[in-house]
C-alpha cells in the first residue's frame, strides 16, 4: 500500500522549513560558546552591529527582565529546577555550543560573517567531562550542593540481599557511548510576525505543548500565537522539543516586526540539539546453577550534560523502570545517578533507556549462560515470564506511571527468532565458516518495549458533498506517515477509498488540541481516536439512511459518487446524505476522544549472525533478524518500515556512532566525517517478522507501538554474536560501540589463555 | 575586504532540467546549492550537512552526481544540471524510478530522497543491471536516517528491472 506523504517527497515538492521564503525576510544565526566552562566577562557587539547587512545583535541582556528558563515538559523533579537552561547564557556557559548572542542579518552569509566579528570576553573554566570528575567538583549551578542532581532508589523484595544468597554471582560494568538521534535534517524555524500575531512554521512533535510554553516565555496570550507544522526530516526524540531558539527566533520577529528565519547548520546540530544514551551501570546478578535468576542490582550513572531540559529525567527513569526487561526477577534494586557534567545537554533518542538497559540485561543474560556454560537460549526460556503470568508489573514508574506488562507471549517470540535464524543448524554453518578462514557467531537479545502514552488524544472527522472526509488530529508527522496510518484507519471503518481523506495536523488554527507524537503514541492513542470518529461517522450516516440501510448498514460502502447503504440498495449523493443529517439535526462531523490510562507494552527479538575475521577483528553481519509483537499492525509494511530503520539506528549506536569529548570539553566528532552514520554498505537487508499473538487490551484497535522496537535490541544481540563467534569470557563486550579493535584484543586474549568452547554446545 | 565582496556581484546564466535561467548580481560565493535553492526556488536539492558527507545536496552536473554544498553556483555555468525536479516525464508523471520508491517505501521523512534518486539515476544510466552490492556500493555516500536502506536498494533493483522488461517489450514489439 502507497503512503500519501510520498508523491509530493519525490518530486521535491514537499515543503520542508528551508524551502520557505516570505517577503521581507530575514536570517539569524546563533552564536555560541567555544568552551566548555567560562564565565562572560562581557559581550561587545559593536563591530558585529556595524557589518554589512546586519539587522539586529542580541545578548542576554536584550531579552526582557525574568524570562525563562525553559521548563521541563516531562518527568519534572523538583531538584532539577535549578539547572534549567535560559535562551541565552548570562554570565556562564557550561558547554560548547550554548547560545550566547543572535544575529540577524539580510542573509546566512552575512550573519555568519558578522558572527565571526562578535568579540566575547571568557574567564575559562576547569571542565567536567566526566561522571567522576562531576563528582568530585563544586556544583555547576546555584542552589545545588552536588553536580548529581538527582537520584531514585528502588528496590522489590529482598533487593541485593537476594544476591548474596545466590549460589553464584557476576558482576559487571556496562558503558554506553554518548550518541544520539541526528536527523537527516538540522532543526529550523520562521517566525512571521502579522499585527498582534506571530505565526510560526517549523515545529512537530509536541506543536501544541510549545505554543502554550512560548505563550508562556513571550507573554502573549495563546490565540497570538499559530504554529504551523511543515514537513519534517526526521525526529527520533531530539526533534521537536523546546530548545532555547524555540524561544529566540519568535521573540526577535516580534521585536523587529520582520519575519525571521533560522535554519541550523550541521555543526550547530552536532552541539546544541540533545544528546543521548551516555550511561554507565555496575551491575550484580545472582543465579543458581540452572540459570534461574534470583536477584539483580545496579548502579545507573548517567551523564546528563549541563542542563536539564525538556525532558527532565524520562531517559534515566525509564531506563530503571524498564532494565528488568521481559524476566520474572524475584528481587530488584536499583539506583538512579543522574549527573551534570560540562557537555551538550541530553533528552530523548528512540527507544530512550531500552536500548541501553536491553544492552546491559541481554549481555548479562549471555554472560549467565556462559559462566555456567549453558544453552543462552536456555537461560533466557527459563527466566522469561510466562503468558499467565501477565499483566505484571515490576513495580518502577516510568512517565508517571507504574510499568505493567499487559499482555504477551514471550517465550513464543523467543521460539520464533530462533526458528528463524535456522539455529539448529549453526554449528554446521559454524563449520563451514571456520573452513572459509571465518568466525561465525549466533546471537539473541529479547526486549518489552512500552508504548501509546496518554492521556488522551482526539480525532474530529468532517464529510464533504463533494465525498471526501477530512481527519483533524493533534498528533504530528516527523516522517512516519501519520496521515497514512491515521487513512488507513478511517477509509477501513468508513468503506471509503483512503484518496479520499485528507488528514490535517499540526497547525493550530485548525486543529484544537493535541498531544503530539512521541514515545510509540501515534497510532495507538492518535488512531485509536481516529477509529472511535469512524465509528461514530458511520453509525450517524447509517442513521440518517435508515430507510436503506436496514437494521445496520454493516455492507455500507461511501464510493466516489455517494454512498450505498446496503448491497441492495441505490446510491445516494453525498449532498442528499448532508441535507437529510441537516435535517435530522445529526451533523456528520463528529468529535471523539481516546483517553489511556497505561501505556501498552510490544515485545519481540533481536536475532544476529556475523562472521568475524580472527586476523583482523572485523565483524560482518551475515544475517540480521527481527520477531516483533505489535498487538495489531494497521499497516504491516509501515510496521515493517519502522523496525528496519530503527535497526539501521541500532547498529550505529552498537558499532560507529560516538559523541567524545576531550579534556577540555571540546566535540571531537562533530562532523559526519568523524560521527560515522551508517550507510548502504553497513546495514544488511533486515528480516522483520510482525506476529499479533497479543492486541493491546486497552484500545479498540489493539495496536501496540512500531517506532522505537526495531532499535533497542541492536547492540546486545551483536555482541552477543560476536561472543559466540569468537568465544569470549563472560566479561567480553560490555562497552559500547564494539570496535574492531576490542573484537582483535578478546580474539588475542582466547588464543593466548582460552581455550574455545565446545562448538555447538 | 569584506565590504568589497558585498559590493562584488555576480550575473551568470545556469542550464538547470534543460531550460536557461538567470541568476542576477548574486554574492560570487553563492554554492549551487544555496542557487537552486534560495534564488531559482529550486527547493528539492536538500542540505543535510553542508560539508559534502551526507548526499542530500546530489545533483548531476553533466550528468554526473555531485554535491551542490562544495560546488560554487558561478562553477556551474556552461554545464548541464538536473536536479530532482526534472526527474518527472514532461505530463508531470513519475518517473519509474519515482515509482519505483513509492512502491516500495524507500522513503520516509523524504529528505535524502532527492539525492538518492539522482545518485541512483545515474548509477542505472551507467549500469543497466547492477547488482545489490553494487547499488549498495554507488550509493554509499548518501545517509538515510529513516529507511535503514532496505527498501531503497530494492526500488533501485525494480527500477532497472521494469527499464529492462519495456526495452525488451519495445525490441520485441
Amino acid at each position: 500500500m502507497r503512503r500519501q506523504e510520498d508523491p509530493a517527497l519525490l518530486r521535491g515538492a514537499a515543503i520542508f522549513i528551508a524551502d520557505l521564503h516570505v517577503p521581507g525576510m530575514v536570517e539569524a544565526v546563533v552564536v555560541r560558546s567555544m568552551y566548555a566552562h567560562a564565565r562572560i566577562n562581557a559581550i561587545d557587539t559593536a563591530a558585529a552591529a556595524a557589518m554589512p547587512g546586519v539587522v539586529a545583535v542580541i545578548t542576554a541582556s536584550d531579552l526582557p527582565e525574568g524570562v525563562g528558563p525553559i521548563p521541563m515538559r516531562l518527568s519534572p523533579s523538583p531538584e532539577l529546577v535549578h539547572a534549567l537552561q535560559y535562551p541565552l547564557a548570562r554570565d556562564r556557559v557550561r558547554y560548547v555550543g550554548e547560545p550566547i548572542a543572535v544575529i540577524v542579518a539580510q542573509s546566512r552569509y552575512l550573519a555568519e560573517d558578522a558572527a565571526s566579528t562578535l568579540r566575547v570576553d571568557y574567564s575559562p573554566l576547569a571542565p567536567i567531562t566526566s561522571v567522576e570528575s562531576a563528582l568530585a567538583s563544586d556544583p555547576l549551578f546555584e542552589g545545588l550542593t552536588t553536580n548529581q542532581v538527582y537520584h531514585r532508589h528502588h528496590q522489590k523484595g529482598l533487593g541485593g540481599a537476594a544476591i548474596a544468597a545466590a549460589p553464584r554471582r557476576l558482576k559487571m560494568h556496562f558503558s554506553i557511548q554518548r550518541h544520539t538521534g541526528m536527523p537527516l535534517e538540522t532543526r529550523g524555524l520562521l517566525a512571521v510576525p502579522e499585527g498582534e500575531r506571530l505565526t510560526v512554521y517549523g515545529p512537530t512533535k509536541v506543536v501544541f505543548f510549545n505554543r502554550r510554553l512560548l505563550s508562556h516565555l513571550l507573554e502573549v496570550p495563546l490565540q497570538h500565537i499559530h504554529y504551523v507544522e511543515v514537513a519534517v526530516g526526521g525526529g527520533f526524540g531530539i526533534r521537536g522539543e523546546f530548545y532555547p531558539e524555540d524561544y529566540l527566533i519568535p521573540f526577535l520577529a516580534r521585536r523587529l516586526q520582520i519575519p525571521v528565519r533560522w535554519i541550523e547548520d550541521r555543526i550547530e546540530h552536532f552541539q546544541a540539539a540533545n544528546h543521548s544514551r551516555e550511561q554507565h551501570h555496575e551491575v550484580e546478578v545472582g543465579f543458581d546453577d540452572m540459570g534461574h535468576v534470583m536477584g539483580l542490582a545496579d548502579h545507573i550513572w548517567v551523564d546528563t550534560g549541563a542542563y536539564i531540559r525538556t525532558h527532565g529525567v524520562t531517559v534515566p527513569e525509564l531506563t530503571q523502570a524498564m532494565l528488568p526487561g521481559p524476566y520474572d526477577w524475584p528481587a530488584l534494586e536499583s539506583d538512579l545517578h543522574v549527573v551534570l557534567t560540562n557537555k551538550t545537554p541530553t533528552g530523548t533518542y528512540r527507544g530512550p533507556g531500552r536500548f541501553e538497559g536491553t544492552f546491559v540485561r541481554e549481555r548479562l543474560m549471555d554472560s549467565i549462560a556462559a559462566t555456567l556454560r549453558l544453552d543462552p537460549l536456555v537461560v533466557r526460556q527459563r527466566n522469561l515470564l510466562q503468558p499467565a503470568q501477565l499483566p505484571y508489573s515490576n513495580g518502577l514508574k516510568a512517565l508517571g506511571q507504574e510499568v505493567e506488562f499487559d499482555s504477551g507471549n514471550y517465550p513464543a517470540a523467543l521460539l520464533r527468532a530462533s526458528t528463524l535464524m535456522e539455529r539448529e543448524a549453526i554449528s554446521e554453518r559454524k563449520r563451514e565458516a571456520l573452513h572459509a578462514g571465518r568466525l561465525r557467531g549466533l546471537g539473541f537479545a529479547c526486549f518489552v518495549e512500552k508504548s501509546g502514552l496518554g492521556p488522551y488524544e482526539d480525532s474530529r472527522l468532517v464529510l464533504h458533498d463533494d465525498g471526501t472526509v477530512t481527519c483533524f488530529t493533534g498528533l504530528a508527522d516527523l516522517g512516519q506517515g501519520t496521515g497514512t496510518m491515521l487513512a488507513t484507519i478511517v477509509s477501513r471503518k468508513l468503506g471509503m477509498a483512503m484518496d479520499r481523506i485528507q488528514v490535517v495536523y499540526g497547525d493550530t488554527d485548525r486543529v484544537a488540541e493535541g498531544f503530539g507524537t512521541f514515545a510509540s503514541r501515534g497510532t495507538v492513542m492518535g488512531g485509536s481516536a481516529a477509529y472511535l470518529a469512524a465509528a461514530e461517522l458511520r453509525r450517524r450516516i447509517v442513521a440518517v439512511l435508515s430507510d436503506e440501510a436496514g437494521s445496520n448498514g454493516a455492507d455500507m460502502i461511501m464510493t466516489a459518487v455517494g454512498i450505498r447503504p446496503s448491497e441492495k440498495s441505490m446510491t445516494v449523493s453525498y449532498r442528499e446524505v448532508l441535507h437529510r443529517a441537516a435535517a435530522e439535526g445529526l451533523p456528520l462531523d463528529v468529535t471523539e476522544r481516546f483517553t489511556a490510562t497505561a501505556m501498552t507494552y510490544p515485545y519481540g527479538v533481536h536475532a544476529c549472525e556475523v562472521d568475524v575475521c580472527p586476523g583482523t577483528g572485523a565483524v560482518h553481519i551475515v544475517r540480521y533478524g527481527v520477531v516483533y509483537d505489535v498487538g495489531r499492525a494497521i499497516n504491516l509494511d509501515m510496521v515493517r518500515d519502522q523496525i528496519m530503520g530503527g535497526v539501521a539506528q541500532g547498529i550505529g549506536g552498537a558499532m560507529f556512532e560516538q559523541l567524545v569529548y576531550d579534556d577540555a570539553g571540546q566535540l571531537q566528532t562533530g562532523t559526519f566525517m568523524d560521527y560515522l552514520i551508517p550507510g548502504m554498505c553497513e546495514v544488511p537487508d533486515i528480516e522483520v517478522v510482525v506476529t499479533e499473538d497479543a492486541p493491546a487490551p486497552s484500545n479498540p484497535i489493539g495496536a501496540k507501538g512500531a517506532g522505537e522496537g526495531g532499535a533497542v535490541g541492536v547492540a546486545p544481540a551483536l555482541a552477543n554474536a560476536i561472543a559466540d563467534a569468537i568465544g569470549a569470557p563472560p566479561e567480553a563486550f560490555t562497552t559500547l560501540p564494539i570496535q574492531t579493535q576490542d573484537v582483535l584484543r578478546w580474539i588475542r586474549l582466547e588464543s593466548e589463555h582460552g581455550v574455545r568452547g565446545d562448538e555447538g554446545e | 575586504m569584506l565590504e568589497k565582496s558585498m559590493t562584488y556581484r555576480a550575473s551568470y546564466t545556469l542550464l538547470v532540467n534543460d531550460q536557461y535561467c538567470s541568476v542576477v548580481e548574486v554574492e560570487p560565493r553563492l554554492l549551487l546549492a544555496d542557487v537552486l535553492r534560495d534564488v531559482l526556488h529550486l527547493t528539492g536539492t536538500h542540505l543535510g550537512c553542508e560539508h559534502g558527507a551526507c548526499g542530500a545536496c546530489t545533483v548531476l552536473v553533466d550528468g554526473r552526481p555531485v554535491r551542490s554544498c562544495l560546488m560554487l553556483g558561478v562553477q556551474a555555468q556552461n554545464k548541464e544540471i538536473q536536479t530532482v525536479e526534472g526527474l518527472v516525464d514532461p505530463g508531470g508523471a513519475l518517473s519509474p524510478l519515482q515509482e519505483a520508491f513509492a512502491e516500495g517505501h524507500a522513503l520516509q521523512c523524504g529528505f535524502c530522497t532527492p539525492g538518492m534518486l539522482m545518485t541512483a539515476k545515474f548509477l542505472l544510466e551507467n549500469n543497466a543491471h547492477p547488482s545489490r552490492l553494487e547499488i549498495r556500493e554507488a550509493l554509499s555516500g548518501n545517509l538515510c536516517r529513516c529507511t535503514g536502506y532496505q527498501n531503497i536498494v530494492n526500488a533501485i533493483e525494480r527500477a532497472a528491472n521494469a527499464h529492462s522488461a519495456i526495452k525488451g517489450s519495445v525490441a520485441e514489439g
